[in-house]
């Protein structure tokens, strides 16, 4: 059989016995970086032209389709496009700031694929404190939007990076407060723990309505935190030009663009794991032989149809919902859904307390 | 009391994103009828709506007349002097002079299409053409006489 955690432990097993074995965790190492930032370069161009398939056929059109079979090679186009052209540095600008920060949002993306398990068994670093260490990694997310605001000397970006940081500080509170709420069901933050546990359903079904409460509340969050409309006031093109990224030109511009995807690529398959159990198959309570035809079909494909089912529910919000003005927008987070969530941690510990989930 | 109210609130702001989200997966699963038009593909049978507006033309009938009397109400009322009418004294048979326009002279470049030398026109005689293919390589060209040469005003117009 051929598994994501098959192909990784043969080439584990070939560099061990050819190599001495520092040499092969470096080795390790150098192929785990570029298989992410391959993964990277894939998901960019597949998620583009998701969401412009996606805003097109909500909106009535037909969307690319002249580059490639039905426009499917749109986004390489554009790529194409984005690398030749000039990276334009501004004169006013705070040189090392303005270039440093697209790589800041790069390696932000990069370090929060590693508690991510694609695959049954087949995860970078499966470290004890996996949710916790997802939902601290990617508030630094917001650094490199305030620098690459503040360095741009544009009062345009200037604003845009403002309003995302009061944005990321508000929302993140009820992101991690729903995450919670399912880990006093587990009572662990390690990724392949909380996933373990839901290998007799998935947690969105065993824990009642608190785990649907607080699975819309993590939605409505992370769309906040990563920036998308109905939430996209850091760009808001109306107002603001595109916000934090106004000056940014050619490849510089394109990695912001890029992180933005693999940013909603993560909090959804951050989603998928906390909620819909990762990689683990659809499974119900002990009725044994449904169980076993759902593990027929290969993990990643579950962990990558939960993810991409989650991105397209944010595709979905993005292109019905109109934005939110700012106080809107902190009203919304402090006055409803912070409360809410509250309340909800507070039914979900009475529920693991006495033991009412599945 | 107040609980009821953020509860009741709460209720109706989900149900109405609900109903917007379910009018957009409608069209998302129904992605057979498209509203665009694809242009360079369907330019034979290209259907633009009614009032879609390119450009002033002055229609003439057969016998190369024109309803314009020269009043310049149109050069008046454009917000951006797109039209310039130059006008000439006509000689009736019974000696007369009576005013008339020489040319009117359109810029098509400068033209927003706003419509309001249409609006302005006392007697009818410009209106908004269809055409929208106007890319030439001279911009001498955009600068445009609507009035045909050799045409005259229509019997009755006044």
């Amino acid at each position: 059989m051929w598994s994501l955690s098959e192909i990784a432990h043969t080439i584990h097993e070939w560099l061990n016995t050819t190599f001495n074995s520092t040499l092969a965790t470096l080795i390790e190492m150098v192929v785990a970086g570029i298989a992410v930032i391959s993964l990277f370069a894939l998901l960019g161009l597949v998620l583009v032209i998701m969401e412009r398939k996606v805003s097109a056929w909500i909106q009535i059109r037909l969307g690319p389709n002249r580059v490639g079979p039905k426009g499917m090679l749109q986004s390489m186009a554009d790529t194409l496009k984005l690398l030749v052209k000039e990276g334009l540095t501004p004169n006013g600008a705070d040189q090392f700031l303005f270039n440093l920060a697209p790589f800041i949002a790069m390696i932000v993306a990069m370090l929060l694929m590693a508690p991510i398990a694609f695959a049954k068994d087949f995860q970078l670093w499966d470290l004890n404190i996996g949710v916790l260490y997802v939902s601290a990694v990617s508030s630094i997310m917001v650094i490199s939007i305030l620098m690459a605001g503040w360095s741009s000397n544009n009062k345009y970006s200037l604003m845009g990076a403002m309003r995302s940081g009061a944005q990321i500080v508000s929302y993140e509170l009820s992101a991690g407060l729903s995450l919670l709420s399912i880990v006093v069901l587990t009572g662990s933050l390690q990724v392949s723990e909380i996933i373990q546990s839901q290998s007799n359903g998935w947690w969105i079904f065993k824990g009642h309505i608190p785990a649907i409460i607080s699975f819309v509340i993590f939605m409505i969050a992370v769309t906040a935190e990563t920036n998308r409309a109905p939430f996209d006031l850091a760009e808001a093109e109306s107002e603001l030009t595109a916000g934090f990224h106004t000056e940014y030109s050619g490849m510089k511009f394109a990695l912001f663009f890029l992180a933005e995807y693999v940013n909603v690529f993560i909090v959804c398959a951050i989603g998928a794991t906390v909620f819909l159990g990762g990689w683990m198959p659809f499974h119900i309570g002990s009725w044994e032989g449904f169980n076993h035809i759902m593990d027929f079909i290969p993990s990643s494909i579950w962990f990558f149809g939960k993810t991409f089912f989650l991105i397209f529910m944010i595709m979905w919000f993005r292109w019905t919902f109109p934005r939110l003005r700012i106080d809107q927008l902190l009203n919304l987070e402090w006055k409803y859904l912070l409360p809410i969530s509250m309340v909800n941690i507070l039914l979900m510990t009475a529920i693991a307390i006495l033991g009412w989930h599945f | 009391m107040f609980l009821k109210e953020y509860i009741k609130e709460v209720y109706s702001a989900v149900k109405s994103l609900l109903v917007g989200m379910r009018r957009t997966g409608y069209y998302f699963t129904h992605h057979k009828e498209i509203i665009t038009q694809q242009y360079p593909d369907n330019r034979a049978t290209l259907h633009l709506p009614e009032r879609f507006k390119g450009e002033v033309v002055m229609p003439h009938d057969n016998n190369n007349e024109h309803r314009c009397t020269g009043c310049t109400a149109c050069e008046l009322a454009c917000p951006n002097g797109t039209i310039k009418v130059v006008t000439k004294f006509d000689v009736t048979p019974e000696g007369k002079k009576k005013k008339a326009v020489d040319k009117l002279v359109y810029h098509l470049e400068l033209c927003t299409m706003c419509n309001l030398c249409v609006e302005a026109c006392p007697s009818d005689a410009i209106k908004m053409a269809q055409t929208f293919e106007h890319s030439v390589y001279d911009r001498n060209m955009l600068t445009k006489i609507l009035n045909n040469p050799g045409s005259k005003i229509m019997e009755g117009v006044e």
